[in-house]
């Protein structure tokens, strides 16, 4: 479903995909099953203007915005992040129907990860199977 | 607040429709039509289409129809782009595009803004609805409309249209259009895009669609009014001739096609082309997986003073249906120009579709035409009639990223995709506006093309495109300074020198913005201005675990010429934002930041304005980033030596730039290892961190969460600014202080402090 979390149809469970770790119901929300990090954004976004001396430095505000980084409890794979104000609550950011998931595969009578591909054109394919062949992608 | 009693007395049947028939009979102006705002579903097909198509279509013919019309809508583009008068035309902000009948976009040109071309269906419409039979106004071969008000159909008030009929046997076939970003349009800023509006007056030009040019020759008396209400009366004459140029070429090579296939063959493939890509949307919805996926944006600025107001959107998908859902938004602002009416916000959603998720499509607006939109009138994405909307794009942009964002998780485990997973492009206008009067004593208005150099976001095998293309334009131009300075009054000292660090982290990095940096000489007058936000909240986030943009100040140094400094010492001519900022080296100057909304500020010669383009999102975890690149990224200076040790783990030796591998391990096993300890687990984490409401003293505007239907505001009354919660149909009006009155109690509040701890006792007289 993304770079690092799939859908176990048998199961009905997320699942890391780096370390098959399991990240609970898929029929609901994947981040219950994610260790969370209230990141202060000025670490990410490193100042280049000197914030000792200028309000506006290249850096986020961190009472304006906060960084939630969402981790792997098995592999520590930073699995997604988001950008909120101070105390907003994580979004939800998908919930599958996974009876019709299961119908749609079911009806195309192929394995997801066998079938995937990142895009159409030849550039997707070329270099992803350049990063395959290093072991830099999956 | 006061509340007052004064329900309206109820009417009786009959008085009921004596005030009906009044309003029907008494139109006192024609405003925009809510039945044609609120739309963007195709029209049914007429009657005559239907008989078109009854007598046979054949495919080929079709195919070669679309062909032969791409071909002249892109002679059409060109022309318009070798010819325009505003740099927005010259460097591809323009669109050329034909409609069916009814006024939906059946093709656009290859090149240019879709966005443009997939709003013109609302004042077409309109023109068919009221000056078709209107006595007075009517339509004939040769008469060309134009319009440019967003409230009746554009994406900003910059953007002007020539909208031309085809007509046979006096019949409406066709509709054929250009329009291009004009810039000047006599706004109470230059350049068109006002981030100062505070009044829908303020924002300029309010061009609802009227005819311009009657049965061939374009009208004097209106063009006088034109040119006498904008600041370039030569821009706007030249571009009104170059469009009509334009749309006429088209059709010329239009009147070709039907000569050769007939009317019927011609109105058949337009209307096909409209119902395949409806049908083909259709069934690549049912391709998606069934569910629902949110994202939501904060927006830092009203351009003049920060806040943070909320974007909130929903995608629903059920088989082959799709469902936008907006609400969450925060509500409109009434004296501040980030509004933006909902048509914008769906041209630019179309701006992703057709050029992100299915560019492959025939470039027809019919691929937006299923897709439900739910929205509520009074938010900043959806604005009323009444609200400033001088910088819509604020809005718009954030329209197109939330569905570039959300196609990312839709799309991505589908086995036939139609373009690759990429991360947010950068969504922002960084680029300075101008406007005074110029070495050629001329007065303009306009902006430095930079805005076209936004930086792609990361692919999930592939890195970002540095300063690549704006979101709206794939072919844009970043354009040559040199030739600008021909025409205006300014240098770019810095111009197109990449940002340290200035990218979205990731396995695969966002791409990279650059600096500008102007001052101004050898004019009477001048000024610049910035319309952007993202200074205290990044405007981009990052895909699966990447991260987003940074955050873009405007840094100037006033009361001092640089130019006097850097004649008298060459060696001063080294500038960096980061340099100039930090080491200061021009004594006497005034080194200030603030955030990127600039109102028309003056600037003396030699003053510094400098700004920075941003960055594309990043994609997949940092720590999974090849060390070599990363070292690479060092060893060019894209990044420092504390980004690649903090964020990628990276170790290497700083003089040879060799990657130490075992290090680099042993750093990254280090960071996975400070992950599971500093990580806390999800609903732990939410206990404390969820808060019922924003922090005290931020100016929050839109839903708290997700899971209500009120919206948090702070509104400002008699005794100072309150916060409210409620739904949008009963949020009071907001309208902000001005700022400077705001400063100036402020500072008479502390003066006030001073005084008494320091025992002074000042008269005063109110």
């Amino acid at each position: 479903m993304t770079e690092y979390l799939l859908i176990d149809l048998d199961t009905e469970r997320w699942v890391c995909r780096v370390c098959a770790h399991d990240l609970g119901d898929a029929r609901g929300n994947y981040k219950p099953g994610t260790l969370v990090y209230d990141r202060d954004p000025r670490e990410i976004h490193q100042p280049i203007l000197d914030p000792d001396r200028y309000e506006f430095t290249f850096s986020p505000d961190p009472t304006y915005c906060r960084i939630l980084e969402f981790y792997c409890p098995g592999c520590a794979t930073q699995l997604e992040t988001e950008y909120v104000p101070p105390g907003h609550p994580p979004t939800v950011d998908m919930v599958w129907d996974i009876d019709a998931l299961r119908k749609q595969w079911e009806k195309r009578g192929t394995d997801p990860e066998a079938v995937f591909a990142y895009g159409p054109g030849e550039d997707a394919q070329k270099y992803t199977a350049h990063h395959q062949a290093t072991g830099h992608i999956r | 607040m006061t509340t007052l009693e004064n329900e309206p007395q109820a009417l009786t049947e009959l008085e009921t429709q004596w005030v009906s028939k009044f309003m029907d009979e008494t139109t006192l102006f024609l405003g925009p039509d809510p039945e044609i705002m609120r739309s963007h579903t195709i029209a049914e097909r007429s009657v005559y289409e239907d008989a078109c198509i009854a007598k046979g279509v054949d495919r080929l013919t079709v195919e070669r129809i679309r062909k032969r019309i791409a071909g002249a809508l892109d002679e059409g583009y060109e022309m318009c782009e070798a010819q325009g008068a505003a740099p927005g035309a010259k460097w591809g902000d323009l669109t050329t595009a034909i409609y069916t009948g009814a006024g939906d976009v059946s093709y656009l040109s290859c090149h240019g803004v879709i966005a443009f071309s997939a709003i013109l269906h609302h004042p077409i419409r309109y023109i068919m609805k009221y000056w078709k039979d209107e006595p007075t106004v009517g339509i004939h071969e040769g008469d060309g409309f134009i319009h440019n008000d967003a409230r009746f159909g554009n994406v900003h008030n910059t953007d002007q249209s020539m909208i031309m009929p085809i007509m046979r046997d006096g019949e409406i076939i066709a509709w054929v259009a250009a329009t291009i970003h004009e810039g000047e349009n006599g706004a109470c800023e230059p350049g068109g895009m006002p981030s100062g509006s505070e009044t829908a007056f303020d924002d300029g030009l309010r061009m609802s669609p009227f005819k311009i040019v009657e049965r061939g020759h374009l009208r004097r008396d209106l063009l006088t009014f034109l040119q006498h209400s904008v600041r370039d009366p030569k821009l706007q004459l030249a571009d009104l001739k170059v469009k009509i140029g334009s749309v006429r070429r088209i059709m010329e090579r239009v009147d070709a096609v039907i000569d050769e296939v007939g009317v019927e063959a011609f109105v058949a493939a337009l209307r096909v082309t409209v119902e395949d890509v409806d049908t083909e949307v259709r069934r690549r919805i049912s391709e998606l997986p069934d569910g629902t996926v949110s994202f939501n944006q904060f927006m830092d600025s009203t351009l003049k003073e920060n806040i943070l107001i909320k974007l909130a959107c929903k995608i629903h998908i059920k088989g082959d249906k799709m469902t936008v859902d907006l609400r969450g938004t925060g509500p409109e602002i009434l004296n501040r120009a980030i509004n933006s009416p909902l048509c914008s916000v769906k041209s630019m959603m179309m701006q992703a579709i057709l050029a992100f998720w299915w560019p492959d499509l025939p470039r027809c607006t019919s691929a937006m035409s299923c897709i439900e939109i739910i929205s509520d009138e009074g938010t900043w994405a959806d604005a009323s009639y009444d609200a400033p909307m001088g910088q819509s794009l604020q809005a718009s942009f954030r329209g197109f990223s939330m569905m570039q964002a959300l196609y990312g998780k839709m799309q991505f485990s589908t086995p036939d995709k139609y373009s690759n997973v990429v991360a947010n492009w950068f969504n922002q206008i960084n680029t300075f506006l101008w406007g005074g009067i110029t070495q050629h004593g001329d007065t303009v208005g306009n902006l430095c093309a930079d805005l076209n150099g936004m930086p792609g976001g990361a692919k999930p095998f592939k890195d970002g495109e540095d300063a690549v293309s704006p979101l709206f334009c794939a072919m844009a131009d970043t354009a040559e300074q040199e030739v600008m300075e021909e025409e205006v009054p300014f240098m770019q000292l810095v111009s197109k020198r990449l940002v340290r660090d200035n990218m979205g982290f990731g396995k695969f990095t966002g791409g990279m913005g650059y600096e500008m940096i102007v001052a101004s000489e050898g004019t009477p007058h001048w000024g610049f201005m910035t319309v952007t936000s993202g200074s205290k909240f990044s405007s981009i986030y990052g895909m699966f675990g990447g991260y987003g943009c940074g955050t873009y100040p405007l840094a100037t140094v006033k009361g001092v010429n640089v130019y006097d400094a850097i004649r008298k010492d060459p060696s001063k001519f080294d500038l960096s934002m980061e340099k100039v900022m930090n080491e200061q080296p021009f004594e006497g100057g005034k080194y200030s930041t603030q955030h990127m909304g600039l109102q028309f500020d003056v600037a003396k010669d030699g003053e510094l304005y400098m700004i920075s383009q941003g960055a594309g999102g990043g994609y997949g975890d940092p720590l999974e980033r090849d060390p070599e690149s990363v070292v690479k990224d060092v060893e060019l200076g894209r990044i420092g030596a504390e980004v690649a040790r903090d964020i990628f783990a990276v170790a290497y030796d700083a003089d040879t730039f060799r990657l130490d591998s075992e290090c680099t391990a042993e750093l990254r096993a280090q960071a996975r290892k400070d992950r599971l300890e500093r990580g806390r687990p999800y609903q732990q984490f939410v206990d404390s961190w969820v808060t019922e409401e924003p922090p005290a003293d931020l100016r929050y505007y839109g839903s708290w969460g997700d899971e209500t239907d009120e919206l948090t505001a702070t509104v400002f009354e008699i005794d100072g600014p309150r916060r409210v919660k409620a739904t949008i149909d009963k949020m009071p009006i907001i309208m902000i202080p001005d700022r400077r009155e705001v400063k100036i109690a402020e500072l008479e509040a502390r003066v006030a402090e001073l005084e008494t701890k320091h025992g002074e006792t000042v008269r005063r007289r109110a």
